[in-house]
């Protein structure tokens, strides 16, 4: 059976992760495949409220995982429902075996999970923002944490499956997935198929896994990674001066803010 | 075997197998599995003999017995405040950590503190039970005026620079007396306020790169 938009059966979609698009939370990061796409946002450890709900030896993760209502072509009702509910349970589970919660007793992690756009594997897109945006907000984690989707549409097994190929498929198995442990974290299935395609499913959500778990790193070290020292060098010389294409524009514009910024503040000041 | 695959002060990210042998130790932020050390956070690989460690490139401020932070009185009890200090949690200025002696049942709390003030104390207890802090120190202080700069807390020990080389430069060549939160909150107040706040923006951005006390030096010797 062919796919849509001519994928091969253990092709992702296309992938953007970025990391750091909210400035004012702790941790941030944006994962889109094809056309679901996730915000998530980490907060935290800071002080755990409600407080009965603390933890006397380690922290509390809490997860909200919500659909934006312009997320699907039909309006979500704003606010928890019975699904949602489901998943911020599940995404949960799925991040805590990588988390040292231990570290921070009585603290609390909060975690928000939006889905801007929804075309099927929104768990999985969730997770995969929510353990970038933990790991860019300093977190002590074991490992990032992975999640794929996989099904058997006709006698073929169909990694991260999107909207329409959701409706004709036998199965949809999401898991989520710890590279160095080699651990399964999350693990739903919908259908009915034999033991044998059970385990072909998940050997090829597995290998989706792998192929993000590569993606996820290239997405933190784009934010934190640097550049090598002589490009740094050359960076830092003077403006003028054409050692590297690219680098004297963005040390031009550098320039532009440094002089404009004390002008703003002082502006701001005026205000307060 | 030892296998090297990451050499000292390279960015790693959480899950970044370090080195695999049982020759060196874990340090901060850095556990052991099997026979290899991997990194917990994102940050700098740090090796200092045998131990390896990871220096964190963000995270909100963990509370450190000895510290001295800037917080904010959000809270007045019957002996003592409660300041926000943005950390894992509040912490606690009971009436014996100030200097002067307090009469809790004839004095009005809020003649010394209230809420809303800003103060600059020492991190006295730092316990999984309690997290107490202390005006008992020389440098301890209610800020009446000045400004406040938030900055990353990882980013701190940058700011200050070794042995303070960072801090003292951007004093003497703003003419401003400066406080440093190891939470990461600066109060500074003096001439050439926007000059600092300046300086803290770019320490901030390029924490990373080395020879950024030599670029201070630079952009405060030009304004």
């Amino acid at each position: 059976m062919k796919r849509k938009n001519d994928r091969k059966p253990g092709e992702l979609r296309p992938i953007v992760a970025k990391v750091g698009v909210i400035p004012r939370a702790d941790g941030s990061a944006l994962f889109s495949m094809g056309r679901t796409t996730a915000i998530a946002a980490v907060y935290g450890p800071r002080e755990m409220h409600p407080k009965r709900m603390q933890s006397a030896d380690s922290a509390v993760l809490k997860t909200i995982y919500s659909m934006a209502p312009f997320s699907t072509s039909e309006r979500v009702r704003p606010g928890p429902s019975r699904r949602s509910y489901e998943i911020c349970k599940v995404t949960r589970q799925a991040l805590e075996p990588a988390v040292f919660l231990e570290e921070f007793p009585k603290a609390g992690i909060y975690l928000f999970i939006n889905i801007i756009e929804a075309d099927a594997g929104t768990r999985t897109a969730g997770i995969n923002a929510a353990s970038l945006a933990l790991a860019d907000a300093g977190i002590p984690m074991r490992d990032l944490v992975t999640a794929a989707a996989a099904g058997k549409v006709g006698n073929d097994y169909f990694l991260d499956l999107e909207g329409k190929e959701e409706d004709e498929t036998i199965c949809d198995l999401p898991i989520a997935y710890m590279h160095n442990e080699k651990k399964v974290t999350l693990m739903q299935m919908d259908g009915d198929i034999s033991p044998k395609d059970a385990k072909g499913v998940m050997d090829a959500a597995i290998k989706g896994c792998e192929i993000i778990y590569d993606i996820q790193k290239k997405a933190l070290m784009e934010k934190w990674g640097y550049k090598k020292p002589q490009a740094k060098a050359a960076a830092r010389a003077e403006p003028k001066k054409t050692a590297e294409p690219k680098k004297p524009a963005e040390t031009g514009e550098k320039a532009k803010t440094k002089k404009a910024a004390p002008k703003k503040s002082t502006k701001k000041e005026v205000k307060k | 075997m030892t296998e090297i695959l990451k050499n000292d002060r390279d960015v790693v990210v959480p899950g970044d197998e370090i080195i695999n042998s049982m020759d060196y130790l874990p340090g901060k932020n850095s556990f052991r599995k099997g026979n290899s050390i991997y990194s917990k956070r994102v940050g700098l690989v740090s090796v200092h003999g045998r131990v390896i460690s990871v220096i964190p490139l963000s995270g909100v401020y963990i509370p450190k017995a000895g510290d001295m932070v800037i917080g904010k009185v959000s809270e007045i009890q019957s002996s003592g405040w409660i300041a926000d200090i943005k950390s894992t949690d509040r912490a606690y200025l009971p009436v014996s950590g100030i200097r002067e002696f307090v009469d809790t049942g004839k004095t009005d709390m809020s003649k010394i503190y209230a809420v809303g003030d800003i103060i600059y104390a020492k991190i006295n207890v730092a316990s999984q039970s309690s997290l107490q802090l202390s005006m008992m120190d020389p440098r301890a202080r209610k800020f009446t005026s000045g400004r406040i700069v938030p900055i990353s807390p990882a980013k701190v020990p940058r700011l200050i620079g070794k042995e303070g080389s960072m801090i003292n430069l951007i004093k003497n060549k703003t003419n401003c007396r400066i406080n440093v939160g190891q939470n990461g909150l600066v109060w500074f107040e003096g001439e050439k306020e926007n000059l600092v706040t300046e300086s803290i923006r770019i320490i901030e951005r390029d924490a990373i790169y080395e020879g950024l006390t030599d670029r201070i030096s630079e952009l405060l010797e030009k304004a």
